[in-house]
């Protein structure tokens, strides 16, 4: 019997750790946490505003998903139909473009498909299949996912016939298929600023970079509060506009990795 | 490449520093974790018990799925947690998702079918022996099950420590409902998964041996106490 | 069979009162399988309202399934055991079965019997005299299991005194003791008998069904083929196995 008063103990001290009143819960890809974008920007955040942010960093599919079941107050992700689909469904207020970068490839110091140094992301992809160089894929359903999978299109190479042979699907996150492309030597598509910020690249180099196709916009989105009335409307709203303010987009350029700069601000004024 | 000298470097470099966030992560680690045991042991046990004590048509069967439930995948636990706690779910209006609640609900889930199979194994040992005098006395199913849970506490012990060990150590089932959200539900698995994902593998490695040793100090500590119960002959 | 019911001389001296309204006994037809096996075959057997019954018996001749028929723990494969009209399942709670191995709580010595006090909603206080009573005051707070064999044996005997029961059954209660033991133990024994619990004992120590005995019942190929008192029973046993058990003879 004491042991169950204890336990009822515990459990009553681990029940108020739920989010406090004035905090949001942003349902986020994991490039802008894994790159340290958040560690670096969300207290400028809670010292002008008094508002907690709590991240869940998912992939891009995992958090529109989230978002939809009312798990979330904000989502912030980088997969541009499927946020528009988000909003469509009204399942978001609006959709707000913050910042962007873009997606390079990279791959082994040896370069074996020998596409080091190509411009254009088609033909780069289409070497890799021809020479039957090792591609790893997130095969996630994340924004990085979605979008790779539309430059294969463009190709007229179906990268799935390849599936488990030169066309490895992770189905993880990001750094899990950098650490697994990597372990394989295999090439992998990835967001530049979780690029710069990742500490096990060993002998992987940018391979290919400058398409205006491998362009990655980010887009900011507080859920809605009618089809979701738990969520802190007003807070969710409040970050949303502080990022694209003259404030927060400021502070989102000014953030640097190895004098670098991640991510590039494009608000609409 | 990294070699494990490195990993231990940081691993002593950071229980050494002292380091708020880790002291956060390793607290959060232990709390959630050490209540999910309780909590799996307050359901677990007297279950274990009662099945080990009562003969029922179908016993059999209750056996083979309590000892398939042992495994029962996290990730799965994760999912079905979050299915209920979602906003969208049955108990979405209890706002538990995200908090250390929902993390403790799934572990409780994880390990209480490892508590009560466990403890139905030590239990029916000591029942054999203990029976016919039980019996002689006339005691109530209730009374031969506080009696035997009390007489097995050491054993039950180890049954405890077997749950902890996989509530501590999962990480798949905390990431889902849990969220690794940073001075919230950080606990040191999904610590380790971020640390990995982020390519800094000496860290994450790092942050494996603080786990391993927070691990070796729990079994450490539940070990010396049945020495001591072993040298009362109590265990 | 009317001279079998024997009445114990001391507690008729002593003027103890008749145990209680669970005697006589009467067992008619006892027939019990163990593993496939037929350990007793259609046994029939009277008790009488007081004294100490020795169960005696060559080895496998089933005393000890038949102590444990009769409290109650074996179920019959057909028979009668008739506490005085009241069935083994009812007459439980009002005897006490001390095993020739006592099985004690992994607890302090004075936990063993607080546990059986508690368990029968009889007031604690109660275990001082017990301890007191078989000698293991001084052992109240130790652990239980570290009991030498004869203090364990005693202390299973305090707790099976612990609720004042009406029969006490012992199932070779001094097996492997040494001889001080086996006096202090048969001492409380016969002052459990003289207050006036009725005492059923399986043994294999003849001198101690010597000691103790106010009838004998000798047990056979799962029967009864001896029952009288110890008085005419030890001088002359009828039947060639009692002699032979007795004269520690082999029995085939």
């Amino acid at each position: 019997m004491t042991r169950l008063r204890l336990a009822a103990l515990l459990c009553a001290t681990a029940l108020p750790m739920a989010a406090s009143a004035d905090s949001i819960l942003v349902q986020s890809t994991t490039s802008t946490a894994n790159s340290g974008l958040y560690t670096y920007l969300l207290p400028i955040f809670t010292e002008a505003t008094g508002i907690e942010v709590n991240v869940v960093a998912v992939g891009t599919g995992q958090a529109i998903r989230n978002a939809r079941n009312c798990d979330g107050d904000v989502l912030l992700v980088h997969a541009k139909p499927a946020e528009e689909q988000f909003v469509a469904d009204g399942r978001g207020t609006s959709r707000t473009d913050l910042m962007y970068n873009d997606f390079v490839i990279v791959g082994p110091a040896d370069d074996p498909a020998g596409v080091a140094g190509l411009e254009d992301v088609q033909p780069a992809l289409e070497k890799i299949a021809g020479a039957g160089a090792l591609f790893a894929s997130r095969g996630d359903d994340s924004g990085t996912h979605k979008k790779e999978v539309s430059l294969w299109a463009g190709t007229s190479v179906d990268p799935s016939t390849g599936s488990g042979d030169w066309y490895r699907e992770t189905g993880s996150g990001m750094g899990a298929t950098l650490n697994a492309g990597i372990g394989m030597g295999a090439y992998v598509m990835t967001d530049r600023a979780t690029w710069i910020s990742f500490k096990n690249k060993q002998d992987y180099q940018i391979v290919v970079q400058g398409d205006a196709d491998l362009f990655n916009q980010y887009g900011v989105i507080p859920v809605s509060p009618e089809v979701c009335p738990s969520v802190n409307a007003d807070a969710a709203q409040a970050f949303a506009e502080w990022l694209t303010s003259a404030a927060g987009q400021e502070a989102i350029g000014a953030y640097m990795v190895d004098g670098q700069q991640l991510f590039f601000p494009n608000a609409p004024e | 490449m990294l070699d494990m000298g490195e990993a231990f470097g940081v691993a002593v470099a950071l229980v050494l520093s002292g380091d708020g966030d880790l002291m956060e992560i390793v607290a959060l680690s232990l709390r959630v974790s050490l209540t999910a045991t309780i909590a799996a042991c307050a359901i677990g046990l007297p279950v274990g018990a009662l099945v080990a004590t009562s003969r029922f048509r179908g016993r059999g069967a209750v056996l083979v799925v309590m000892n398939a439930l042992m495994g029962l995948p996290p990730v799965v636990v994760g999912l079905i947690v979050y299915l209920h706690l979602s906003r969208a779910g049955p108990l979405g209006f209890l706002g538990l998702l995200y908090t250390p609640a929902a993390m403790i609900i799934a572990q409780t889930i994880l390990i209480a079918p490892i508590t009560a199979a466990l403890s139905r194994q030590v239990i029916e040992d000591m029942h054999a022996e203990y029976a016919d005098h039980f019996r002689s006395l006339c005691l109530s199913t209730r009374q031969t099950v506080q009696a035997l849970l009390w007489d097995a506490r050491y054993a039950l012990l180890t049954v405890a420590l077997a749950g902890f060990g996989r509530a501590v150590a999962e990480v798949g089932a905390v990431m889902i409902v849990g969220g690794n959200i940073d001075h919230l539900t950080r606990v040191m698995t999904t610590a380790i998964a971020l640390e990995t994902s982020k390519g800094d593998l000496p860290l994450a490695l790092g942050l494996g041996i603080v786990l391993m040793i927070l691990a070796l100090g729990v079994n450490a500590l539940v070990h010396s106490l049945r020495l001591t119960a072993v040298r009362q002959a109590y265990a | 069979m009317r001279e079998a019911i024997i009445h114990g001389p001391e507690a008729l001296i002593e003027g103890a009162t008749p145990a209680s309204n669970l005697l006589p006994l009467r067992v008619e037809g006892l027939t019990l399988d163990l593993g496939g096996r037929r350990v007793l075959d259609g046994l029939n057997m009277e008790l009488g309202p007081t004294g100490c019954t020795v169960i005696l018996g060559p080895n496998g001749a089933g005393k000890s399934q038949l102590l444990r028929a009769l409290h109650g723990l074996l179920q019959p494969a057909a028979g009668v055991v008739d506490w005085n009209g009241v069935t083994p399942a009812q007459a439980m709670s009002r005897q006490a079965l001390v095993f020739q191995k006592p099985v004690l709580l992994r607890r302090s010595v004075a936990a063993n019997i607080d546990f059986v006090l508690r368990s029968r909603g009889l007031p604690r206080a109660r275990r001082d005299d017990l301890l007191d009573h078989v000698g293991l005051a001084h052992k109240a707070r130790q652990p239980a299991r570290l009991l030498s064999g004869g203090e364990a044996q005693r202390l299973a005997l305090a707790r099976a005194l612990a609720t004042d029961p009406d029969v006490l059954f012992l199932d070779e209660p001094t097996a492997s003791l040494d001889p001080a033991s086996v006096n202090r133990i048969e001492h409380i024994i016969r002052r459990a008998t003289l207050r006036g619990a009725r005492v059923i004992l399986v043994t294999h120590d003849i001198g101690q069904a010597r000691r103790m005995a106010d009838d004998i019942v000798f047990l056979h190929g799962g029967r009864v083929t001896e029952h009288a008192p110890a008085t005419r029973f030890f001088p002359h046993p009828e039947t060639l196995a009692a002699r032979a058990h007795v004269t520690g003879g082999l029995v085939l």
